[in-house]
């Protein structure tokens, strides 16, 4: 089933800048997708046009089987954002109790997400400290849990790991890898970086700017369980080549 | 051009016009009784004759716009300045203006002396900090109009009457922006620039002069906007308990006293005018220096 | 003059205990213990230099003097106190900046509206709003009530303008999230705008405390029953019990700086999470 799907996808802002044009893509459920291209590619704009933060100007988009703004009355997908975006005067366990408490769940089932996602992101016993009292890749974790705690099927983030330096980057990537190796979701990851799209993805789609737009999409043959030292193979290098390549026509 | 009239003009002049609009149409209701009054027992009156009335009366509970601007005009002439023939709260509104901006004005600088000295002397002594600021709060908790009488008894002994009382009254309102204005703009230098300093072994009046002051000053200039428009309001409460003759708040209560509204009125739309006048003037002396100085002003589009 | 020499002497040595005090003690207790040092200091030095330099009751009573004026008269000062602070001053101070708060949030949900008022409350809050008093006393009489209605014109605006920012200071990926949620404009309001606007309304709680005073004080100028904290403070300088008058003083500074103190641990309590608090 597919999950997001877009055909003939075009935004045009006020000022007659073109962010997508003509964007056609089907993203079938479990599958991990990467976009990746230079800024101004559309990369973001195509994930918040799925959430329905911006409105496309022309083609259509379907987000599990929904209009987007359907999709986001039912809650059917979680953020996350460039910033961790956590609300300074609650804590870890309020700024991922909010979005249940507004859905209306009850306490009992409150607690019990809470919990569970805490323990997914390895920050069970930080859920009474306030975001500003822990590090920059603790809250970016606490943020994941935060679009986590509903459940939906679909995850968008948008660069989440864009502002951390590369050690705790790794590790987060490992992380990221293993909750949906185990959650079965269906991701649709922003990045500008090479080798994270390589190592998270099943699906890379490489976009080009001005107007912005999808130059390739490339399957990554690796099997889905990665480990790191993944990363020196053969064929993870070719991945990133192809990548590489796609994005230097592109820039021509 | 349009975009920016519509954006920012259109809606301050939306409301400005509703709030005209609704003074107007309280003017009826409010000023009402007195036509009632006036009128004879069985006489019927109109509506038009009740606006007629309650927008043109002489000693009306709420003075109309238009009978404020002309009775401002009227009083605001330079002819009777230097005349001695009007005597006390009868001359120039001009003259009972520049009164009270000469307190405001004195009560500023002497504001800004003080205000400057203190936050000079908070960033540098870890005592004077200690035992000061908590106290410099404080006396803004204590309200000035409760003080101003024993500030002018204390003073005319020393031979300090008039003027001084009226800038010292006036400064214990306007030290206290500058203060923290001035104090948490010395302190907000760049850390990475005090380092380069040490590294030149620049000596601590040096550091002091290239770059906490010059850092310090964004934070001073808002910071005297908000200390000049309370000095106004200091110098306007100084002339209440003080027996003054002249001065805007002086002429205040002596309208009062006669009940006449229409020059109350006026007196409180040339104090606002000051008011205005002051900032206005201080934001474009602002923008000047800190062009100068090579500062964004606050609120400036970066572009 | 011996007992003013003293004075300058023991200034001196209670300045040097205060200077050891602050090296000595941990920030948190020198915090405390110094100004208060200080402050007892000053009126050590007052006291003494009244008595050294012979200063006239009719001048200065000794601080000694007011406070036991302050325990002989302090039922006059009490109703003085309910009559100014807590009818005049208090009531006024809730219904202007409550007023202030509702005409926000209306503003809050109109760009239009925003744009307009926040430009024109910035400027009357600059404005010496204090002399509207005499025209509040004459539509409302010279009872409490004028005086609570010349405290809530001259604390709307502050407050306004303190709290129409303070609604804004959300950021972009935090109404986005929101968004994401589908939340209701209410649920926005209460989980998101009003906790982001609390340092800033606070704020304006802390501006208009003192204006709320000196309304009401002012206003007893220009009229008020043989009552009331300005009146007794007009007539005393009259009658040269000046004693009373700096009682009165105390009594203001003591209700002000106690409802400063209280506004402080809200502030604390609420606002522990803004920088500008964080320990």
């Amino acid at each position: 089933m597919s999950v997001v799907t877009a055909e003939g996808l075009s935004l045009t802002f006020p000022g007659d800048v073109q962010a997508l044009k003509d964007v056609n893509l089907s993203v079938e459920a479990g599958e991990f997708v990467s976009f990746i291209g230079p800024s101004g590619c559309g990369k973001t704009t195509f994930l918040r046009v799925v959430a329905d933060l911006e409105k496309p100007t022309g083609g259509e988009v379907r987000v599990t089987g929904l209009s987007p703004e359907e999709a986001r009355m039912q809650r059917a997908y979680g953020y996350v954002f460039q910033q961790p975006g956590l609300l300074p005067w609650r804590t870890v366990e309020g700024n991922i109790r909010l979005p249940l408490a507004l859905m209306g769940q009850d306490k009992h089932v409150m607690a019990e997400r809470v919990a569970s996602v805490l323990k997914m992101v390895e920050l069970d016993g930080f859920g009474t400290k306030y975001p500003w009292q822990l590090s920059g890749g603790m809250q970016q974790r606490a943020s994941i849990a935060r679009a986590l705690a509903f459940d939906a099927e679909l995850l968008l983030m948008d660069e989440p790991f864009g502002a951390l330096d590369e050690i705790v980057r790794d590790r987060l990537n490992d992380q990221l890898l293993d909750l949906w190796r185990t959650t079965q979701k269906t991701v649709l990851f922003v990045t500008h970086s090479i080798p994270e799209a390589v190592y998270l993805s099943t699906k890379i789609v490489v976009m080009s700017p001005r107007p912005g737009r999808v130059a390739k999409v490339i399957n990554n043959p690796l099997p889905p369980d990665r480990p790191l030292e993944v990363r020196e193979s053969t064929e993870f290098l070719a991945v990133a080549a192809e990548v590489r390549n796609t994005l230097r026509e592109g820039m021509d | 051009m349009l975009a920016w009239l519509s954006r920012s003009v259109l809606p301050v002049a939306t409301i400005v016009a509703a709030i005209i609009v609704i003074w107007y149409a309280a003017a009826i209701p409010m000023n009402s009784m007195r036509t009632y009054m006036m009128a004879p027992d069985d006489a019927e009156i109109s509506f038009s004759e009740l606006v007629s009335d309650t927008w043109s009366q002489k000693k009306p509970q709420l003075p109309l716009p238009h009978q404020i601007v002309r009775e401002v005009k009227k009083q605001a002439t330079f002819s009777w300045i230097w005349k001695e023939k009007r005597r006390g709260y009868k001359r120039s509104l001009i003259y009972h203006t520049w009164v009270t901006l000469s307190s405001t004005l004195l009560g500023f600088g002497l504001g800004l002396v003080l205000g400057v000295s203190l936050s000079l002397a908070i960033v540098y002594s870890r005592v004077m900090d200690l035992s000061v600021m908590p106290w410099v709060i404080t006396s803004q908790t204590i309200p000035i109009i409760a003080i101003a009488p024993m500030i002018i008894v204390i003073m005319a002994p020393m031979g300090l009457t008039g003027l001084m009382p009226k800038g010292v009254i006036s400064m214990y309102l306007s030290y206290f922006p500058i203060v923290i204005g001035m104090t948490k703009g010395l302190r907000s230098s760049d850390p990475i620039l005090e380092d380069q300093m040490k590294t030149w072994s620049a000596t601590a009046f040096q550091t002091f002069l290239l770059l906490r002051l010059p850092s310090a000053l964004p934070y001073l200039f808002p910071a005297m906007k908000i200390s000049l428009a309370a000095a106004l309001v200091g110098a306007v409460v100084a002339e209440l308990p003080s027996g003054a003759r002249a001065g805007l708040g002086a002429r205040l209560l002596v309208f009062s006293y006669r009940s006449e509204t229409i020059p109350m009125w006026a007196n409180l739309v040339s104090a606002a005018i000051l008011a205005g006048l002051l900032v206005v003037s201080f934001g474009m002396l602002e923008r000047a220096l800190n062009r100068r100085l090579g500062f964004r002003t606050a609120g400036e589009v970066s572009s | 003059m011996m007992i003013a020499i003293f004075a300058l002497v023991l200034w001196g040595a209670l300045w040097a205990f205060n200077v050891k005090l602050a090296g000595w003690l941990s920030d948190r207790y020198a915090r405390i213990a110094v100004p208060i040092v200080f402050g007892l200091t000053l009126v050590v030095m007052v006291e003494l230099l009244v008595i050294g330099l012979n200063v006239s009751f009719v001048i200065l009573p000794r601080p000694s003097e007011m406070v036991v004026r302050l325990f002989t008269s302090y039922e006059m000062l009490w109703e003085d106190f309910v009559q100014t602070i807590l009818k005049g001053a208090l009531t006024g101070y809730v219904v202007g900046c409550s007023t202030a708060l509702l005409v926000a949030f209306l503003a809050s949900w109109s760009d239009f509206l925003r744009r307009g008022l926040l430009p024109l409350g910035n400027f009357v809050a600059a404005l010496p709003v204090v002399g509207l008093a005499p025209i509040m006393v004459m539509w409302f009489g010279f009872g409490w009530e004028s005086k609570a209605a010349i405290v809530v014109s001259m604390c709307f605006f502050p407050m306004l303008v303190n709290s129409v920012q303070g609604l804004a200071a959300t950021n972009a990926i935090e109404r986005d999230l929101f968004k994401t949620y589908a939340a209701t404009p209410l649920q926005q309001l209460g989980l998101l705008r009003l906790p982001a606007a609390m340092p800033f309304i606070l704020n304006g709680l802390k501006v208009c405390t003192p204006l709320a005073l000196i309304g009401a004080i002012v206003a007893e100028f220009f009229g008020s029953p043989f009552l009331g904290m300005g009146f007794r403070i007009k007539t005393s300088v009259g009658t040269l019990s000046l004693d009373l008058v700096w009682a009165e003083i105390i009594v203001a500074a003591i209700a002000g700086t106690g409802f400063f103190g209280l506004l402080l641990i809200i502030e604390r309590s609420l606002t522990f999470w803004h920088p500008s608090q964080r320990r």
